[in-house]
């Protein structure tokens, strides 16, 4: 497959990390965050850790939209399919989540709900052209990436004039999480871990661009490297980032040059400005509430907003007790740090965030990093 | 995050702004809404069904070339 | 039969309807002695020695895909089941429940299939059962199998022999079946030439065994790939395992549909292919008989049975590192994250 088995090249890895390791400072400790689970994902798929000198630590981030939804939200979902007996499309990821009395989308599903897996919100403007009796709700959720195709989704459905469809609006973005993260007060005595620097979101970025992180770069004094999706990309932006660090520089690089440039995406970025607007706080699971951090539809389409055609029930939210997602998230604690890990919290048995998506710290250490050096490998 | 993976362009229906890529012999019909200037044999990142951006083959060779000059370089900044 | 003609109760409530269903459509294709006796049982006699016996429930969607049905599909599950007993599978039972409504038309050709599954294998389908159920509550069609086969003297195959040094043996590509269906499925409409990988793979067992007497397991990876077989046998023989990912062939279009869909082809069902766990003086012999065969022509070792506390599977990747490969909860899913 081009450009993906290319960038996965074992030779290229020796290569790299000889490179990492002749560059680390030994006596330097270095915390990098990797802010998206798909990073996450690919570090432990590929076992990059293993080759990564021994003073070198990722830290996961929170960018898994599924992870930072709140509860509320699914249960909004949730209560659409079940008191509105709605036809609600969602992409698959959402299925398992978790949300209040330990219901979710999936059980709905079961309970006869009509919760349909979508892979693109093409598909769900074909299921409301499909079902012109019934209403059609989009669970939308996700970072930059996954929102311009919402976008156009509601275009097309002014456009068509669909009085049946609507977008239950979850967007969120990335900034705002990136500085809640360095926001963070950093405790080393209580196991905290202090970032040294931050793999930027590859596809996020090819939509956004790699300019909105300069601020942050320049106000937390860190290195940021946009990385690419795959190994070698990783271990190339890490390279990046320790070079930084002994350098003494904080700023923006972009490893991901074949997909992402300081501008991005404007078409997209203009087709979102045109639907969706700022909402002035939305909570994140985990993060709390953050200003100026989500999307909502605009007027101009509202009648494609499910908020406006639905009335949904608010719902406080719930903390479970002991759970440290609210932590893990920040990086300011490991999996290995909660006690439900591993115990009352397994990826059969999520309790949190963190470990119903297998993009999720907590997941992703489960199934690829548990027994780390604990055994024969 | 997001799921996005390189594929290459078939085919285009300018009519509704979709395109058919190939992935290794696997075809799938796409958006071309969030793009323009798409042409037959780009290559596109696919993410829900939607191409986001085109590959530019020119910065892949030189990050790749980037990675092989690592085990020459060694320790030098 | 009129192409219009759909199966309503009377077809299941035992009167002339299901007699005649069961006489114009079963009858007919699995045609065999036993069956004319026309018995609500099969009576015959086996030669003495150990018998095995396995039953599948089959409740797929969609009931055709590129290589298969639910009919053949469900033939080779059983006969493969029996087989990994080491076993020479012998008969077949087969029970229908069909949902009101369903296409006549669509079940003739799922009988037709089966039919011709069962015939090619040589294991007849000697007696069975039909029963309908109203509208709404069966998925058009569900179907039940049964096997029984016999044991060849000396022949002891279990999940729990499985002992550290051991090699793992793959007898081909893993995840044609699963991305086969998954193409074929609303929504996630993707075209590939993959077709399922189902078959019957007794031949390929008897020719294993004939080569070697010392397998210690055999099982065929379906639900959950080969990643829930592996863990199963590690958990059933108290060890664990480690593979090499550049050994376990995957063809490039199925790697490629994961990659589109963000699926992990070791998750992915097969239907076809089978996986064995032998002494390493014994690898050699086994693995050139695979290859010799048809269906194992894409045979390889991956990896070897390791003693571990923990019982994990692990893998060296492609890329030089280690990753666990776990057992996950529940179907993989497609993700957009």
């Amino acid at each position: 497959m081009k450009y993906i088995d290319e960038f996965r090249r074992r030779d290229l890895a020796l290569k790299l990390a000889g490179a990492i390791a002749a560059e680390v400072e030994p006596s330097r400790r270095y915390n990098l965050m990797e802010f998206c689970g798909g990073h996450t994902h690919a570090i432990f798929r590929y076992g990059v850790q293993d080759l990564m000198p021994g003073n070198v630590r990722f830290v996961h981030g929170p960018g898994c939209p599924v992870c930072v939804l709140p509860i509320a939200r699914i249960d909004n979902a949730i209560e659409l399919v079940e008191r509105q007996g709605v036809i609600l499309c969602t992409y698959a990821d959402m299925l398992r989540v978790p949300a209040s009395g330990r219901r979710s989308l999936m059980k709905a599903r079961a309970g006869g709900g009509d919760v349909r897996m979508v892979y693109s919100t093409q598909d769900a403007l074909r299921i409301a052209r499909d079902n012109p009796g019934r209403q059609v709700v989009f669970f939308a959720i996700g970072f930059e990436t996954t929102t311009p195709p919402t976008a156009v989704a509601i275009q097309q459905a002014q456009a068509e004039g669909l009085t049946n469809f609507s977008v239950f609006c979850n967007h969120v973005l990335t900034p705002p999480a990136i500085r809640a993260i360095l926001e963070t007060p950093r405790e080393p005595d209580r196991g905290a871990l202090a970032i040294d620097g931050i793999l930027g979101p590859s596809h996020v970025s090819t939509v956004i661009g790699s300019r909105p992180y300069e601020p942050f770069a320049e106000a937390f004094g860190i290195p940021i490297v946009i990385a690419g999706f795959e190994p070698l990309d990783v271990m190339q932006s890490v390279r990046l980032l320790i070079r930084q660090l002994n350098q003494g520089r904080h700023a923006v690089e972009n490893e991901y040059t074949r997909a992402v440039t300081r501008d991005g995406n404007p078409k997209a970025q203009a087709l979102v400005a045109e639907v969706l607007e700022l909402r002035e706080t939305f909570e994140w699971r985990g993060l709390g509430w953050l200003p100026n951090s989500a999307l909502r539809i605009k007027d101009s389409f509202a009648d494609f907003d499910t908020e406006r055609r639905f009335e949904l029930t608010p719902s406080p939210e719930q903390d479970v007790k002991g759970c440290e997602c609210p932590a893990i998230l920040r990086g300011a604690k490991r999996p290995t740090d909660c006690k439900l890990f591993g115990k009352a919290c397994t990826p059969e048995n999520p309790m949190g965030a963190c470990m119903v998506s297998s993009e999720g710290s907590c997941a992703a250490y489960w199934t690829y990093g548990r027994f780390r050096g604990e055994s024969a490998a | 995050m997001c799921l996005a993976i390189p594929a290459r362009v078939e085919s285009i229906d300018p009519s509704n702004a979709m395109a058919q890529v190939s992935l290794d012999g696997v075809r799938k019909e796409i958006s071309l809404a969030l793009v323009d200037d798409v042409a037959v044999g780009d290559y596109v990142l696919i993410h829900v069904g939607y191409a986001l951006n085109k590959i530019s083959e020119e910065e892949a060779q030189q990050t790749l070339e980037l990675f092989a000059e690592a085990g020459l370089l060694g320790a030098v900044n | 039969m009129n192409s219009r003609d759909k199966i309503d109760m009377t077809h299941g409530g035992g009167g002339r309807a299901m007699a005649q269903l069961i006489e114009s459509l079963f009858l007919k294709h699995f045609d065999n002695e036993l069956l004319r006796q026309g018995n609500d049982q099969a009576a015959f006699e086996v030669a003495a020695g150990r018998l095995v016996m396995s039953t599948d429930g089959h409740v797929i969607s969609p009931l055709f895909f590129p290589g298969g049905d639910i009919g053949s599909l469900a033939v080779h599950g059983t006969i493969n089941d029996v087989a990994m007993a080491g076993a020479w599978p012998l008969y077949l039972s087969a029970g229908f429940i069909l949902e009101e409504g369903f296409p006549l038309a669509d079940l003739e050709r799922i009988v037709i299939s089966m039919a011709s599954a069962s015939r090619e294998a040589g294991v007849p389908v000697v007696t069975g059962d039909t029963k309908v159920v109203e509208r709404g509550k069966g998925d058009g069609v569900f179907i039940t199998t049964t096997g029984i086969g016999r044991v060849p003297e000396g022949v002891a195959i279990s999940g729990d022999r499985a002992r550290p040094g051991d090699q793992i043996l793959l007898s081909g590509t893993l995840g044609d079946h699963g991305v086969a269906i998954m193409s074929s499925r609303e929504n996630l409409q993707f075209e590939t030439s993959i077709r399922s990988d189902s078959a019957a793979l007794h031949t390929l067992v008897a020719a294993m065994v004939a080569a070697s007497g010392e397998i210690h397991c055999l099982r065929d990876p379906t639900r959950g790939g080969l990643a829930a077989t592996l863990n199963e046998l590690a958990r059933q023989s108290g060890v664990g395992m480690r593979l090499r990912e550049t050994a376990i062939p995957i063809r490039p279009e199925v790697n490629a549909a994961c990659e589109l869909l963000g699926l992990d082809p070791l998750y992915v069902a097969n239907e076809g292919k089978l996986v064995c766990i032998c002494p390493p003086e014994a690898a050699e012999a086994v693995l050139h008989a695979m290859k010799a065969h048809p269906l194992g022509r894409e045979a390889a070792i991956i990896g070897e049975v390791a003693a571990d506390p923990y019982g994990l599977v692990q893998m060296e990747t492609r890329f030089g590192g280690h990753r666990v490969v776990d057992w996950i909860a529940g179907e993989q899913l497609p993700r957009i994250c």
